[in-house]
């Protein structure tokens, strides 16, 4: 059985996102799962949170920002490649309120995971305010679908090249300073925004959930790697979460574990972007 | 000419420990023709062989010897496919000393038949003439649903298959075979054998398929209602690695055996970077535990770079699990053991690297619960042990998956999925359970014996409910 992409969209230079062909998968997932896959049969598992999915097309979306080797294997791989690992819906769906007010915070490459909530949300007559941001406006993903999940969506970048000038934490702040109710906020990005998410709401006492990505092997609880300490307990992020309270992770612990592999991590994108290079320079010559 | 000697083992060579430490190719070579048939000649034929009593799924030990003096190995080979669909790999992972070898009558005055050594023979030399056991008997025209592709889950598929049945076989990884793939080491079982063991189970008619992880992708119930499965085995493992929550147990450096050994074995990341899976090995690794999977991942250790491996249990030689031919092997290769130490803190660095271990010594108390002599720790004996990398290898509990999205299974406190002994049958009707997911950790002989039972209880099961 072989996974194949039936659609691939550039989202910007380094992100793109993938419909892929994965009918067992569609068929049960919901806003907060993830799936492992692999490109290729030497190809490293990694898991990647739904973005979305028509169970009907029996299809699941991706979107895979490029930070290393791996995804950028997979960036370069076209409409009718295949994924030879697809495996999936893993972890457990997201928190989600039936009634309320939810702001959905997603930063960078997280506002991907952070879609898929919203619409759920939106779906149950929940009230969805959403903030997404990037450092410029070229890295800004999934502006039009956000905007139609939410009730009103906040722009950020950390250049003001568009919409509020300055972090996405920076605007959660301003909305919330602005009295306006909120229930629970959901914020999806880099390890760091999370933390500083928490940080944001924690005075205030707003409930809020994040979603870990540590590195995983199998995503089914059997290796332990995707271990996190979740209010002073082992948690396996692949199978308790992916998502926690914010106010509970130890972010600290979970940010040294990432770089783990960072130095073998950085020689397999230094290797792969020579060959790509070379393959490249190779096909203008012949060409 | 090789002579067979009556009180001892025709010996079986293997690579020296020196050469074998630096691959990972298997350790011994197996029996030549003549060292088979000098080891076969060695069985008394026992009226009543006590050896048959010791295993788990019932070889017909005497008789595939027998085939064997008579100069037929294709007739053995059919022999103990008759009972048992992984000769292949029980020849070389069977715990023998404690099973059909500990019965054997020449054990009590000497060294018993080399039973497994013969098994391996027969069977690899079935797999390199590509003989298959025999075909499968009439169509029932029912189908079933096995869960996890491990020892217990094969054997459940190749006897129903043999029966007639269809059989899908589901498995969350990429790759089926369960521990044979992702927790034994190819030094101990080559990976290519266990593949074409399992393909020998398509040509069965077994249909395997692989990235499905039964609870979330499909549910037990979903099998049985809506995709026309009879009955359902499942026989997901014990995959839950155990965590002692000590200090510093996330340190970077602080590994499960379980992590560790599918880095390496299903994911080969002692090939990295030609393969994108990494795995860090320090120059000196500790393993806590003394089990198979401590040896494993004691003996991968030294393979994959290491250049000291020390082995840290808290009790004695005496209370250690693992098979005796491995513990030797290791020896061998240069693993220090330390018994009676019991690591009680990880310590690290500023970011959170692994540096060193502090253990404290032990002395045996009482029996516990196990039988087994309880460590006490001798207060004031604390030391601290400088390592880089360490592996826990404490055990493994079943994994919740399963049981967890399927309503009405019941399970012990510990997550053994609880079943009727002989048939396997759980408190749901059409389901069935064998193997690590009912016993905990134990061995692929029991959870192929496990598959077996249940596969003859389904069977009995799937006649008399919906006729046959
Ligand atoms: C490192 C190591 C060394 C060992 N050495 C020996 C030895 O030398 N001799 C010996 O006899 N025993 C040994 N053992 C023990 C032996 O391997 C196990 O007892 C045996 O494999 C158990 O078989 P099983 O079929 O019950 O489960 P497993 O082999 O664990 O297989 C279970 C399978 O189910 C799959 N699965 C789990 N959950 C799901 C799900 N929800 N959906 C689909 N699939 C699922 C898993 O991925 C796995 O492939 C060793 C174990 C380890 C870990
Ligand atoms: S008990 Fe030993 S000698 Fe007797 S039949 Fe079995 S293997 Fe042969
Ligand atoms: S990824 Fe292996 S236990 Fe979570």
């Amino acid at each position: 059985m072989m996974y194949r992409i039936v659609e691939k969209r550039d989202l910007t230079d380094v992100t793109k996102l993938f419909v892929v062909d994965a009918p067992m998968v569609a068929r049960r997932v919901q806003a907060g799962h993830f799936v492992i896959l692999r490109c290729s049969e030497e190809g490293e598992r990694i898991p990647i949170t739904v973005a979305d999915f028509d169970r009907e097309a029996g299809t699941v979306t991706v979107v895979i920002q490029e930070v290393g080797k791996t995804s950028a294997a997979i960036n370069d791989l076209a409409e009718g490649d295949s994924f030879v690992d697809f495996v999936g819906p893993l972890g457990q769906v997201a928190p989600m309120r039936e009634d309320g007010h939810v702001v959905c915070v997603g930063g960078g490459f997280g506002v991907a995971p952070v879609l898929p909530v919203a619409k759920e949300l939106r779906s149950r007559g929940v009230e969805v305010t959403s903030i997404i941001g990037a450092r410029t406006q070229d890295l800004v993903i999934l502006q039009d679908e956000m905007e139609a999940a939410s009730d009103q969506l906040y722009l950020c970048s950390d250049d003001g090249s568009c919409g509020f000038h300055g972090f996405v934490t920076q605007q959660l702040e301003e909305l919330i300073q602005s009295g306006t109710h909120i229930d629970e906020v959901v914020a999806v990005g880099p390890m760091v925004m999370m933390k500083a998410t928490a940080e944001v709401t924690e005075p205030h006492g707003l409930k809020t959930w994040v979603s870990l990505d540590p590195i995983m092997v199998d995503g089914t609880g059997m290796c332990g790697v995707c271990r996190v300490t979740v209010g002073g307990e082992l948690k396996f992020a692949c199978v308790d979460g992916p998502f926690f309270d914010a106010h509970e992770v130890d972010y600290e612990e979970a940010l040294k574990r990432n770089k783990m592999y960072q130095r073998e991590e950085r020689l397999a994108y230094d290797m792969y972007k020579e060959n790509r290079h070379e393959c490249r320079r190779g096909g203008a010559v012949s060409g | 000419m090789v002579e067979s000697n009556r009180w001892k083992k025709t010996p079986m060579r293997e690579q020296s420990a020196e050469e074998r430490v630096n691959n990972f190719d298997e350790v011994p070579f197996g029996y030549s023709e003549e060292e088979a048939m000098a080891e076969a000649e060695r069985c008394l034929g026992c009226k009543v062989p006590f050896c048959e009593q010791g295993c788990p799924v019932e070889v017909p030990i005497k008789q595939f010897i027998q085939d064997l003096k008579d100069n037929d190995p294709a007739k053995a080979a059919q022999t103990i496919w008759s009972t048992n669909t992984l000769p292949a790999i029980c020849g070389r992972v069977c715990p023998q000393e404690e099973q059909c070898e500990l019965q054997c009558v020449l054990a009590k005055k000497g060294e018993p038949v080399g039973i497994g050594r013969l098994e391996r023979y027969v069977a690899d030399w079935a797999m390199e003439r590509g003989l298959d056991a025999e075909s499968p008997a009439e169509r029932k025209g029912h189908r079933v649903a096995v869960v996890g592709s491990g020892p217990a889950g094969l054997t459940a598929a190749g006897d129903l298959a043999r029966m007639g049945y269809d059989v899908t076989v589901f498995e969350a990884l990429h790759v089926p075979g369960g521990v044979l793939m992702y927790g034994i080491p190819e030094f101990r079982l080559p990976k290519a054998l266990v593949q074409e063991e399992i393909e020998n189970l398509s040509k069965a008619g077994v249909d395997i398929q692989t990235n499905v992880v039964v609870g979330t992708s499909i549910t037990v119930d979903e099998l049985l209602e809506d995709e026309g499965y009879a009955a359902v085995f499942i026989g997901s493992g014990a995959g839950l690695p155990k965590f002692l929550g000590m200090p510093g147990e996330n340190l970077l450096g602080v590994y499960s055996a379980n992590e560790y050994l599918t880095r390496l074995n299903l994911m080969k990341a002692f090939k990295f970077p030609e393969v994108d899976t990494p795995v860090k090995v320090g120059k000196r690794v500790a393993v806590i535990g003394a089990g198979n999977t401590a040896m494993d991942a004691a003996r991968t250790s030294l393979r994959a770079g290491a250049e000291e491996v020390h082995v840290v249990y808290r009790r004695s030689e005496k209370e250690m699990t693992a098979r005796v031919e491995e513990y030797h092997h290791a020896i061998e290769e240069g693993v220090q053991f330390h018994w009676l130490n019991n690591p009680v803190a990880f310590l690290g660095d500023d970011d959170g690297w692994l540096r060193g271990m502090e253990c404290i010594k032990m002395e045996l108390g009482e029996p516990d619960d196990s039988g087994r002599a309880r460590p006490v720790a001798i207060e004031g004996s604390e030391f601290e042990f400088q390592v880089e990398t360490a592996i826990l290898a404490l055990g493994t509990s079943p994994n919740p998956l399963v049981p967890s999205h399927t309503p009405g299974l019941e399970t012990e406190f510990w997550g053994g999925i609880i079943t009727d002994e002989d048939s396997g049958a759980t408190s749901r009707e059409g389901v069935f359970a064998g193997g690590d997911v009912v016993t905990g950790a134990a061995t692929v002989i029991q959870a192929m014996g496990a598959g077996k039972n249940a596969a003859n209880a389904i069977d009995r099961y799937i006649s008399e409910r919906f006729g046959s």
